[in-house]
């Protein structure tokens, strides 16, 4: 197929579309308007149903209503209205439905700015609704990424009846990247659970309530299990030129991108540089961190935020004494340069 | 023999754990019963409230799913519009729909969305032990308003039928008192007539059904069912709010 040019929202709207999704439901928020735009006119040439919803909880809710007829769903926001969906996303897991939701993040706290930020880390990795549920965190750093993962996102939502997050930034939604779309349609699993009218089958029902004693437990340590199994086969990462080095940068998203330049810099100066990024944000590459981090002296963590991954690399390297951190919180990026004045500082 | 009453095929046999006298588990009968009617129990997916009804999907026999407290109408556009051929219907309280999924509400009602709603005022929040609802009355004392519900404190209570006449999305808002046989029959034409409504694509319809809860309301069974028809409907006159079908709009 030929190539296409597209921004993080078209690529990922394209992806959604190829994988088979035909439901999608948005508020309009900055920096992923063109998301709702997009998909308003792409999805029902595909025969899907677009819905500008009143508000991200209505839409995440929609979401909830098209996954449970069985239909993969999307919706897409950024950082206020992934702060909407939050009660969604917890049904969504409490229930066992597969839907994907992508986070275009912006700077907050509060309304912030529209600039392109990291700070959904916690939020995205440590649940961010209620209850003790998790969900897989996708993090791309280019257009192509974005629509690689959100095709992924779709098979992964499904295979483990759970919802799936891209957790993307305000610059990979406006970057305008030559993107390679993947071919034909997807053949869709079956949905044996999903509630389609009872004909010829007894009643499903979908819930999170569980009201007899031991059942919730029961429930949860199920959902447990399935978390595992996430962790033990779901877990993705790259590591650049990790191999004797001296100091280990690690960063994710387009922030990663960003570093590679820096590193790349650093080296061509004869600095002994490396790059590791997770690529899955949940589950987090531990152990593959934690072996790099071994053979390090010093690490930078670069992030755009106050340092939130920063908690996982220090859970990695099981108590490195030289975790050094450069993190830009407003909504500022840094340039290749600026990361490497701070690698040479170390 | 013959048998002259029976359950219907889309009820389930599991007891249902309601209140003695308490309105749920009527209506839930009734929209068994006109489902049944229709042959529509293996083409239904229902949408259970957060409310005494969440359990809902134990009593129905046929597809239902859960939803967020007030989310039910997004959830089912969601269903509808995958499944578009399905009768998709809400069951909702007044908390539920009045209080924290009134936008969702308002909004499903002025998308049109071909669902129906069979919404339950029983003027307190039943579940959480009868706080103050949208619907309460002035003067009502709940757990909330001990000393009666005060405009200048509470406010007012919200009218949904009335609220939702002036959206184009809407074919059909009617209003019918739980209280007595003409009623409970009247509420089953109401529901059969969203169903119908529904089915005919016409656009958004809801019933809305003055219920009984006297476990909150302190009361028997019995006053619970007289109070509806004494002081509720002061409150919430019954009628049919529109009807695209009819020009005579009560
Ligand atoms: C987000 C959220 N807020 C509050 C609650 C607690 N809650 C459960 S039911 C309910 C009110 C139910 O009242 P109503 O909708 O009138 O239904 P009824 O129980 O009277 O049938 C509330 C406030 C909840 N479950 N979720
Ligand atoms: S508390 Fe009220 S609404 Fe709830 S089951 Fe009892 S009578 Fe019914």
């Amino acid at each position: 197929m030929k190539s296409l040019l597209l921004n993080g929202c078209e690529a990922a709207a394209e992806a959604a579309i190829a994988a088979g999704c035909r439901f999608y439901a948005g508020y309009p928020i900055t920096p992923q308007n063109r998301f709702p735009e997009y998909m308003s006119f792409r999805l029902p040439q595909s025969g899907g149903v677009f819905l500008q919803a009143e508000s991200e909880l209505a839409a995440i809710n929609m979401v909830f209503g098209a996954a449970a007829a069985g239909a993969r769903a999307l919706t897409s926001s950024s950082s206020p209205g992934i702060s909407l969906k939050q009660e969604g996303i917890s049904y969504l897991a409490g229930c066992e439905l597969p839907a994907v939701i992508i986070n275009m993040n912006r700077a907050g706290p509060g309304l912030g700015d529209v600039t392109p930020s990291q700070s959904d880390y916690f939020q995205s990795t440590r649940g961010g609704g209620h209850g003790d549920y998790r969900t897989i965190v996708l993090a791309p750093w280019s257009v192509q990424e974005i629509y690689d993962f959100t095709y992924l996102a779709f098979d992964l939502a499904d295979r483990y009846r759970n919802p799936v997050l891209i957790l993307s930034d305000g610059m990979v939604a406006q970057l305008l990247e030559p993107v390679h779309p993947r071919n034909g349609m997807k053949k869709l699993p079956q949905k044996k659970w999903a509630l389609t009218g009872c004909r010829g089958r007894k009643p499903n029902s979908i819930k999170s309530l569980f009201l007899t004693p031991g059942v919730l437990e029961t429930h949860n340590w199920k959902l447990a299990r399935k978390y595992e199994r996430m962790e033990k086969r779901e877990v993705r990462w790259e590591s650049y030129l990790c191999e004797k080095m001296e100091l280990l940068i690690v960063s994710f998203g387009i922030c990663a991108r960003i570093a590679r330049e820096a590193m790349e810099q650093a080296r061509r100066e004869g600095l002994r540089v490396g790059l590791f990024r997770p690529i899955t944000l949940w589950p987090f590459p531990y152990r593959q961190l934690k072996s790099c981090l071994e053979k390090v002296s010093k690490v930078l963590v670069v992030e755009l935020n106050l340092g939130q991954m920063l908690d996982d690399v220090k859970i990695a390297s099981g108590g490195h004494s030289r975790i050094f951190f450069y993190g830009r919180p407003g909504g500022g990026v840094p340039t290749p340069e600026e990361i490497l004045k701070e690698i040479k500082k170390k | 023999m013959k048998a002259l009453f029976t359950r219907p095929r889309s009820l389930t046999s599991n007891v249902m754990i309601y209140c003695p006298g308490c309105g749920h588990g009527l209506v839930h009968r009734l929209v068994a019963e006109v489902i049944d009617e229709l042959g529509l129990r293996e083409r239904t997916i229902g949408v259970a409230p957060v409310g005494c009804a969440v359990l809902a999907y134990n009593y129905w026999n046929f597809d239902v799913t859960e939803a967020a407290h007030g989310r039910p109408p997004a959830v089912a556009t969601g269903i509808k519009r995958v499944l578009p051929d399905r009768l998709v219907f809400t069951y909702q309280g007044d908390g539920d729909l009045a209080a924290i999924g009134t936008a969702e509400i308002i909004h499903a009602a002025a998308r049109g969305e071909k669902i129906s709603v069979i919404f339950v005022n029983n003027a307190v929040y039943g579940m959480t032990r009868g706080q103050m609802a949208p619907t309460t009355p002035l003067g009502l004392k709940t757990t909330t308003t001990p000393s009666g519900r005060d405009p200048d404190l509470h406010g007012y209570p919200i009218r949904v039928c009335e609220l939702l006449t002036s959206l184009e999305g809407v074919c059909y808002l009617e209003r019918v008192a739980v209280d007595s046989v003409p009623g409970i029959l009247k509420a089953r034409q109401a529901i059969r007539k969203t169903f119908t409504y529904q089915l005919e694509n016409r656009g958004f319809s809801l019933v809305e059904l003055l219920c009984s809860c006297p476990t909150n309301w302190k009361m028997t069974p019995s006053q619970a069912m007289k109070w509806i028809g004494q002081e509720m409907v002061k409150w919430f006159p019954p009628g049919v709010y529109k009807d695209v079908d009819s020009t005579n709009q009560g």
